[in-house]
């Protein structure tokens, strides 16, 4: 993703500050799979869409079963109070809206909180996966992705370019240069890490903000 | 009342099933990533050049894993799938026009399975609304006042899935996350094989510890366990 190892465990880490106790949370691949890193003292419930509820840390090496592997197919563990259970259960739970917050990348995200993560037309079509779902039903959704694409341009935007996962969908969009917030007028720029400026991350976002957070701190640290 | 109770054993070799595999069948595979897709039988159908093959399963696996090997050796034509980003493979064959290739959203993709295999016509989904790609050519149907996707029940000829234990009849246990699509497979195949790492005689599975009762089983298999390396297994 052209994005150091720090940073991505910094956004993580700022990630992991949203999920609070009791909360149901699905972590997408990437640097979403991080965020679980930073929660270890919470009672969080891990949903995996292959079907597990209350996944726990990578096993060490060598104690591995091959069968227990997150939606991603890399092994995993359970917590206490985890379940197993198919597919289907696994996307009743989405479905029905008992997911707290989904946590995924992104390719665009609009000021409208429009999300278009999963084809880029003649280049990459790997399928939807569960993304439809998640976009769509969670209660929350939160993008990790980086602020600007590998060649410099915005991926915060005023209409999408590519084809859409799912609309108005967003509510978070946090990236290595800010942390915003998708409501109904627009983008709201929350807060502005180190060591950017507000005027830096209005540059790099392809979408005017409504609101600039009065609290907001320039150059607050992840 | 006689109390005695002869015993269904549908215990057979993976050569007394062969002749299931045709060039041209529908097939449906339990397994998600790999994980719990059945390793002998997927080997069987490579082994036995089965080709021109309609699968439906969760995705493509990985290159050198599970239902991707049919994939990676061209024996599959047309694909129902959620994904197939982790097999390269399917990619390039989509592009070629060798592989047809139909994406449903994942859970949408669950419930045409399970669908089939409760014997329902379909289901009603809401999931895509505004998906240019999901939406094409789906029927809306309103009921109780919302649109709906109309989402055809998917059945195969032929479904093989994997299971943890299983007693003669096939009754079907599963392995933690291997579970996955597993049970839903195996009600929706007009033939359903179990592929089982352990068999055990009648009466020695705790019947609330069956997830799938022997009655959607025609035919169980033991396994040999699987003969690739996953992905994240070091070389």
């Amino acid at each position: 993703m052209g994005m150091g190892k720090d940073i991505r465990h910094k956004i993580a880490a700022r990630a992991a500050k949203e999920i609070k106790p009791g909360m149901i949370v699905n972590l997408g691949i990437g640097i979403p799979t991080l965020v679980a890193d930073y929660t270890e003292d919470l009672p969080v419930m891990f949903h995996a869409e292959n079907g597990i509820l209350g996944t726990g840390p990578s096993p060490s090496e060598g104690k591995e079963n091959p069968h227990l592997c997150n939606a991603g197919g890399f092994p995993v563990t359970t917590i206490p109070g985890g379940s197993y259970f198919d597919s289907a259960t696994a996307f009743a739970i989405v479905r029905r809206g008992l997911l707290d917050l989904t946590i995924m990348g992104a390719l665009e995200v609009s000021e409208k909180g429009d999300l278009a993560n999963w084809i880029v037309p003649g280049k990459r079509v790997p399928g939807m996966g569960g993304a439809l779902e998640l976009a769509q039903k969670a209660r929350k959704v939160m993008i990790l992705m980086n602020h600007v694409s590998k060649d410099g341009r915005p991926k915060i935007v005023k209409e999408c370019s590519l084809p859409l996962t799912a609309a108005h969908c967003v509510n978070q969009i946090i990236t290595d240069m800010a942390v915003i917030s998708v409501e109904k007028e627009g983008l709201v720029l929350d807060e502005v890490f180190e060591p950017y400026t507000v005027e830096k991350v209005k540059e790099c976002t392809g979408a005017p903000f409504v609101r600039i957070n009065t609290g907001l701190k320039e150059g607050e640290r992840l | 009342m006689n109390h005695h109770v002869q015993q269904i054993d549908k215990q057979v070799t993976i050569g007394d099933v062969e002749h299931y595999f045709k060039d041209g069948m529908t097939l449906m595979a339990g397994g998600f990533g790999g994980v719990g897709n059945p390793p002998g039988l997927i080997k069987a159908i490579l082994d036995l050049n089965i080709k021109d093959i309609t699968l439906i399963c969760n995705d493509a696996g990985f290159p050198h894993i599970g239902v991707g090997q049919l994939v990676t050796d061209e024996k599959i034509s047309v694909l129902y799938a959620s994904h197939i980003g982790s097999n390269p493979n399917a990619g390039s064959q989509m592009t070629d026009g060798t592989l047809t290739v139909n994406f449903f959203p994942q859970g949408t993709l669950a419930e045409k399975i399970r669908a089939g295999g409760v014997g329902l016509g379909g289901v009603l989904v809401d999931v895509g609304e505004g998906n240019p790609i999901v939406e094409k050519g789906k029927k809306k149907i309103e009921i109780n006042n919302k649109v709906y996707f109309a989402e055809a029940a998917l059945t195969a000829d032929v479904s093989i899935v994997y299971a943890k234990k299983a007693d003669s009849f096939g009754n079907l246990v599963f392995d933690t996350s291997a579970r996955n699509t597993n049970p839903l497979v195996a009600m929706a195949g007009d033939i359903t094989i179990a592929e089982v790492d352990e068999i055990v005689p009648y009466g020695e599975l705790v019947p609330e510890e069956i997830i799938t009762p022997g009655a959607f089983v025609d035919f169980i298999v033991q396994s040999k366990g699987v003969d690739w390396k996953w992905a994240w297994e070091k070389t």
